[in-house]
């Protein structure tokens, strides 16, 4: 989009910049981002050092990458080792540490593992070799899930059978709620997932607005849709305003996009899931429907694995549920740096922890 | 929590594909998330998928605006 | 070693391999264990030896790149660039070759010959000879179709000390055109993700350039390097730490083609942590930086030449991006490897 160009035109980012930069908010204004994209855009940016004085933005847990449990990861490798499959995943995932290693360390002992840039390049693969079984890991929000549903549908229409898929999907409101509802959490405002909401659309978000009186703006991925989005978060809260606004409107419709949602239902049902750092949400996780059970790896590649307790001194559970700050965890830096990673918070280029750890060794001429 | 990027459509593949194009590059994406796609439309991409056509008159509105928001301060 | 280190210790794995920190350390806390020569332990791109007084650049590369045949060039191609590359980062004019080859049975005759072609072209470019091989063939499966060796010998030109230590406080730092084309081309072939359009290589040698940049500017130019695995971002660490100095970069003149943006823009990578195989950096004396640029945009191959930073005396190792919207972040060393995502 030649519009694309124009919203990254560094003359609008420096002014936009300085308006945000001279927000002069009443009191302390604490934001949220619930995306993990959002928080990976807003520190390449550097935004964190330009805002003011008197706002702070945290991020939250929409990191499907750190919210996965070891567990899930351990099925894969298990998995893999058990009945010689091909594991294909999004890159991701794949430096991902369960309990005995990541899907990286597992290639380099010589497992079949592809990453792959879709769930129909998985399919393709399994197409093309079908002497093969292939696994793939559905990972993902709201975006990500009608993407697999399409391909798991396709993959019936096709009569593959050397194809299925290990879901990790996770549903965003349920986390929200589980947040919102959490006493220890002050946050004023959220900067809501734009690509979640091209799914759900406004809708869905109305109850942090009416019965949590929270600021909510449905924001894009550029700086400039980021800044705005700040910016109109700080104006509700000023005037006590709470609604849910969409900034992103070039690409959410209110009513969200429901022939994407048709194909979640149609092949997924809600289920209870585990979340790392919150325990099980009720209802936030999809499982594939009794009809698409052929496509299940968990059935056709039932394993057994230990359960493996969060490693000793890791808080990325509080981190996630925007309660403590990656640097007051004792591992941050030492043990657990974005080469060796103990946490999800880390591996994850869009964790809190990694993004937190490219600015707090700022050259003192960055810090303050 | 997701990659998109906005692509023009510059030729429908039927019966659910499309070649779309961003920055002299093509790639091919899959239809069956969204209906009424013409070529020249923008369309939403994400991992493999059309997501959304995008509504540009809404992107050149959210472009004015920001550059109204961005002149106040000058 | 710190504990996350010692885990890592054990076996070598592909993240060693991908030009970020766990190389450096693998190099540095291993390697060097092992051998006496300072040279050497400078870790620059290329060695300088003194034979009966004359200066010599001696550099080896040894190139596994997978797919073999890419857009813009293949294995053959880069092989010599790679190496004439190195010998002029470290001031040389490149002047003869190894070439050593290792081919798995039932490699097609006809791939090797596209691959000597392409060797024997990009030879006449650099204006370098082919002068002494080895070539072994092993069993199915040992290794993934040919890699190749090359060894390169140039003559450092007169007047000129180029090397990762001599950075120094002030100097302006250009690259020779835009980043990421060659890491692009290479992971677009990759990913089972088919992308047409604007996507090649830039792996080319580099002699037009740099020998006459540096006759004409020669004691100006401090350092010299190819931003090959790990990027702009990881070869300006190295020297940053080389140097013990610090290095800030504008996000807003760092030149980057359309569809390297485009590209990334999809596959959620970062252009400057693409390896380029035909561009280069180069720290000058800021008197002369302007000269330099008007020099190199007079050359076709590096008409997008920018001024991208300087450096610093304090923050030393560090490189800092100040970015487009005014803020400001680190540029850490990689991770691992490269690896497309959604989130």
């Amino acid at each position: 989009m030649n519009q694309l160009q124009k919203l990254r035109d560094p003359k609008l980012l420096r002014s936009l910049a300085d308006t945000v930069k001279s927000l002069k908010p009443s009191k302390q204004i604490t934001l949220m981002e619930v995306c993990g994209t959002h928080t990976m855009a807003i520190h390449n940016a550097g935004l964190p050092g330009l805002l003011p004085p008197g706002l702070k933005l945290i991020s939250g847990p929409g990191c499907p990458v750190c919210v996965t449990p070891s567990s899930y990861l351990d099925t894969a490798i298990a998995i893999s080792k058990e009945h010689n499959v091909v594991l294909t995943t999004f890159g991701d995932m794949m430096r991902v540490p369960g309990r005995s290693g990541s899907l990286t360390d597992l290639r380099n002992e010589g497992h079949a593992v592809e990453v792959v840039y879709s769930s129909l390049g998985a399919a393709e693969l399994a197409l093309r070799q079908p002497e093969k079984e292939i696994v793939f890991l559905a990972v993902g929000f709201e975006t990500t899930a009608p993407t697999v549903a399409a391909t798991v549908k396709c993959a019936r229409e096709k009569g593959m059978a050397n194809f299925t898929i290990l879901t990790a999907h996770k549903l965003v409101v349920p986390a929200l709620k589980a947040l919102i509802n959490d006493p220890e959490l002050r946050i004023d405002g959220f900067i809501l997932p734009g690509h979640v909401s091209v799914v759900l659309g406004s809708e869905p978000y109305r109850f942090i607005a009416e019965e949590h009186h929270r600021a909510c703006v449905i924001t894009g991925f550029e700086s400039a849709d980021i800044m705005q989005g700040i910016l109109m978060l700080v104006e509700q809260i000023e005037k006590r305003d709470h609604r849910v606004e969409i900034q992103y409107e070039r690409a959410v419709q209110p009513n969200g996009n429901p022939k994407a949602r048709a194909y979640i239902d149609e092949v997924f049902a809600p289920e209870d899931t585990v979340w790392r750092g919150f325990g099980i949400i009720p209802q936030s996780g999809l499982a594939l429907r009794e009809e698409f059970a052929t496509f299940d790896a968990f059935k056709r590649f039932p394993v057994t694995i230990q359960e493996s307790p969060e490693p000793d001194g890791c808080r990325c559970g509080e981190v996630l549920r925007g309660l403590v700050e990656p640097s007051e965890c004792s591992l941050f830096g030492s043990e657990c740096v974005p080469e060796s990673p103990v946490g999800p918070c880390m591996v994850s280029t869009e964790g809190s922890c990694a993004a937190f750890y490219k600015s707090s060794r700022r050259p003192t001429e960055l810090r303050g | 929590m997701c990659l998109g990027i906005p692509m023009r459509v510059t030729k429908l593949l039927p019966p659910d594909k499309a070649l779309v194009e961003s920055g002299k590059v093509s790639m091919e994406v899959s239809l069956l998330l969204v209906d009424n796609v013409a070529v020249g439309d923008y369309v939403l991409v994400h991992a493999g998928f059309a997501l959304e056509v995008m509504d540009v008159d809404a992107a050149e509105e959210t472009l004015s605006l920001l550059n109204q928001l961005a002149n106040v301060e000058e | 070693m710190s504990d996350a280190h010692k885990k890592e210790a054990e076996k070598i794995t592909l993240a060693h391999g991908s030009g970020g920190r766990m190389m450096q350390r693998l190099i540095k806390e291993v390697f060097l264990e092992y051998f006496d020569s300072t040279e050497l332990a400078n870790l620059d791109d290329a060695a300088e030896l003194i034979i009966d007084k004359s200066r010599l650049a001696f550099s080896t590369d040894t190139f596994v790149v997978k797919p073999i045949f890419f857009p813009g060039g293949d294995i053959g191609s880069l092989a010599v660039s790679g190496t004439v590359n190195d010998v002029l980062m470290k001031g040389g004019r490149p002047l003869y070759l190894s070439l050593g080859l290792v081919i798995e049975e039932g490699f097609p005759m006809q791939d090797l010959t596209q691959i000597l072609e392409s060797i024997r072209e990009t030879a006449k470019r650099a204006e370098i000879d082919v002068v002494t091989g080895d070539t072994k063939v092993v069993g199915r499966g040992e290794v993934d179709g040919i890699f190749i060796n090359t060894t390169g010998v140039g003559v450092i030109l007169p007047g000129v000390d180029v090397g990762g230590r001599n950075a120094k406080v002030g100097d302006a730092i250009i690259v020779s055109g835009d980043i990421g084309a060659h890491g692009i081309a290479v992971m677009a072939e990759r990913n089972g993700l088919k992308l047409e359009g604007d996507i090649r290589s830039d792996a080319a040698p580099l002699n037009r350039a740099v020998l006459p940049l540096l006759e004409r500017f020669g004691e100006a130019v401090h350092v010299m390097r190819d931003p090959t695995r790990g990027g702009v971002a990881t070869a300006l660490n190295e020297i940053a730490v080389s140097s013990a100095v610090g290095i800030v970069l504008e996000e807003a003149v760092i030149p980057v083609s359309e569809p390297v943006t485009a590209v990334c823009d999809i596959l959620g990578l970062d252009p400057l942590y693409l390896p380029c195989e035909g561009r280069f950096l180069v720290f000058v004396d800021p008197a002369v930086a302007d000269d330099v640029l008007s020099f190199l945009h007079d050359l076709e191959e590096c008409s997008k030449a920018s001024k991208i930073g300087e450096v610093k005396g304090s923050s030393s190792g560090e490189v800092q991006l100040n970015t487009v919207t005014g803020g400001k972040r680190l540029l850490d060393m990689p991770a691992g490897e490269m690896l497309p995502r959604i989130c």
